[in-house]
């Protein structure tokens, strides 16, 4: 285990990249999801089918091909970038998918009685989701959201393994490979640290939910 | 001119009174409905003029709510036209939200937003709807709650609230947009039985104040007092319109007859 204490600055180093990753991601595709979400329980045919369209076409990919389509693809069209940027994205585009059926199935546990009562007050359709369903269907949803985020977070790590530097996977390939210290110490040093972030992010998620049924 | 007409030839011989109150606000033409291969409404025709209360009564199943869904198309119909104030309703869209707003609607299980307090719901409508600015609406909406008698409650939450207390508020929540006409979907059959006049007083008060209202009900003597006209329905037609003492007193038709005997003598 000398291995970890030996590296702690690169480790730590590692956990603040797989975070600020982590963090851009979580924002991007909650925005992104639930926008996804508002086009799929829209009025408007061809805003259900672009929100459907996306779902079946991202959710069913794996992963690492989307990220390739995003570092490898994007610059075949002349689209270039940083890899990070290519990372955060491919990410944000995949997790989008998943935050959005998430908030589609607590868009439909809101009692339908609360979207009538929207529109019968003259709120238009994108008012009423966005005033009264999607302000109790987030909370309703709370606990998949969660599942999905640390999904997310311990899918960052493909980003290390496409290249993306400075996040806690690439840490492992940097000892591994380069430096050519044994796998085993190296990887554990590497749960450990996606496990900091996880086991906290959960905690914090426990407490709103307890909090919202104080409120309730 | 000739829907007055129209519908004063429907109605002639049913000796209606006390309905010609004002200005047609709610015209239904030929109006039809189905759910599927079942027809809920078959040519339906009605009118209800500016000021009047109008009643529709009638067994379970008959189609009143779903009349009373269709006015502001929270159902679409498959047949016939709704004007409203003499204007044709909208299919969808910001135009059917412009005239929503015009329509009050109180319903069957309240639907208060859950999420928000007493005042929130009332001031919710009149803010982002008609863009009045945050403190004339709350002024405006603690006004009604104490109305509806239930000032004491404007920062509670619809869960904290009793079920008199949540139609109330609901109550408020329609009176705050200034509605042309309020439309009540069985307003008090969610309630404890301890509730329900409290509710039917507000509405009794409203009726008299002049507020144009289309109230289904199972509430006979909320008809009675209030009413006036009375509309019965049943299997998706209007059977029989009158004033509640014509109505009551001698109905014209069997299946009324039945209906009353029913439900008057439990």
């Amino acid at each position: 285990m000398g291995v970890i204490t030996d590296n702690l600055g690169l480790y730590a180093d590692g956990l603040l990249g797989t975070l600020e990753i982590c963090g851009l991601v979580a924002v991007a595709a909650l925005l992104l999801g639930i926008f996804l979400a508002g086009f799929r329980v829209s009025p408007v045919p061809p805003l259900r089918a672009v929100g459907t369209v996306y779902v079946t076409l991202v959710r069913n990919c794996p992963l690492t091909i989307v990220l390739f389509v995003f570092a490898f693809g994007l610059p075949e069209v002349g689209i270039n970038g940083a890899y990070i940027t290519f990372g955060v994205a491919g990410l944000t585009v995949y997790t989008a998918a998943f935050v959005c059926e998430a908030v589609r199935s607590g868009i439909g546990a809101v009692d339908a009685g609360q979207a009538e009562a929207a529109r019968a007050i003259g709120l238009t359709f994108s008012q009423s989701l966005r005033l009264v369903v999607l302000p109790q269907a987030l909370w309703a949803v709370l606990p998949p959201l969660g599942s999905v985020a640390i999904a997310m977070i311990k899918n960052s790590a493909i980003l290390g393994a496409f290249g993306v530097g400075g996040e806690l996977y690439s840490v492992a390939n940097t000892l591994n490979s380069a430096r050519g210290e044994p796998a085993l110490p190296v990887y554990t040093g590497v749960v450990i640290g996606y496990l900091i972030i996880i086991i906290p992010a959960g905690l914090l998620l426990l407490m709103m939910e307890k909090r919202l049924k104080a409120t309730r | 001119m000739n829907r007055v007409c129209y519908r004063l030839s429907l109605t002639e011989g049913l000796n209606v009174t006390k309905s010609t109150r004002g200005e047609p606000l709610i015209v239904l033409e030929g109006v039809e409905k189905f759910f599927g291969g079942f027809q809920a409404l078959h040519a339906i025709n009605l009118t209800v003029f500016s000021g009047e209360v109008v009643v529709v009564i009638g067994p379970s199943g008959s189609g009143k709510s779903t009349l009373c869904r269709c006015i502001n198309r929270l159902e679409t119909i498959d047949a016939g036209q709704i004007m409203i104030d003499g204007e044709r309703l909208p299919e969808e869209g910001r135009a059917l939200a412009r005239l929503r707003a015009e329509v009050g609607m109180v319903f069957q299980s309240f639907n208060l937003f859950a999420h928000k307090t007493a005042l929130e719901n009332v001031t919710l409508g009149p803010t982002k709807v008609k863009g009045i600015p945050r403190e004339t609406a709350e002024r405006r909406g603690r006004e009604l709650l104490d109305r509806v008698g239930v000032g004491a409650k404007a920062s509670s939450y619809p869960a904290q609230l009793s079920g008199g207390q949540q139609q109330r508020v609901a109550i408020a929540r329609a009176l705050a947009m200034d509605p042309k006409v309020i439309l009540f979907d069985e307003p008090t059959s969610a309630l404890d039985p301890e509730y329900i006049a409290e509710v039917l007083d507000v509405m009794a008060g409203l009726a008299r104040d002049g507020m144009t209202m289309v109230v289904v009900t199972h509430e006979m003597g909320f008809a009675r007092r209030a009413a006036d006209r009375v509309v019965f329905m049943a299997d998706g037609r209007i059977l029989e319109e009158g004033t509640p003492e014509v109505f009551f007193g001698s109905p014209g038709t069997q299946r009324a007859r039945d209906f009353l005997a029913r439900v008057l003598t439990h």
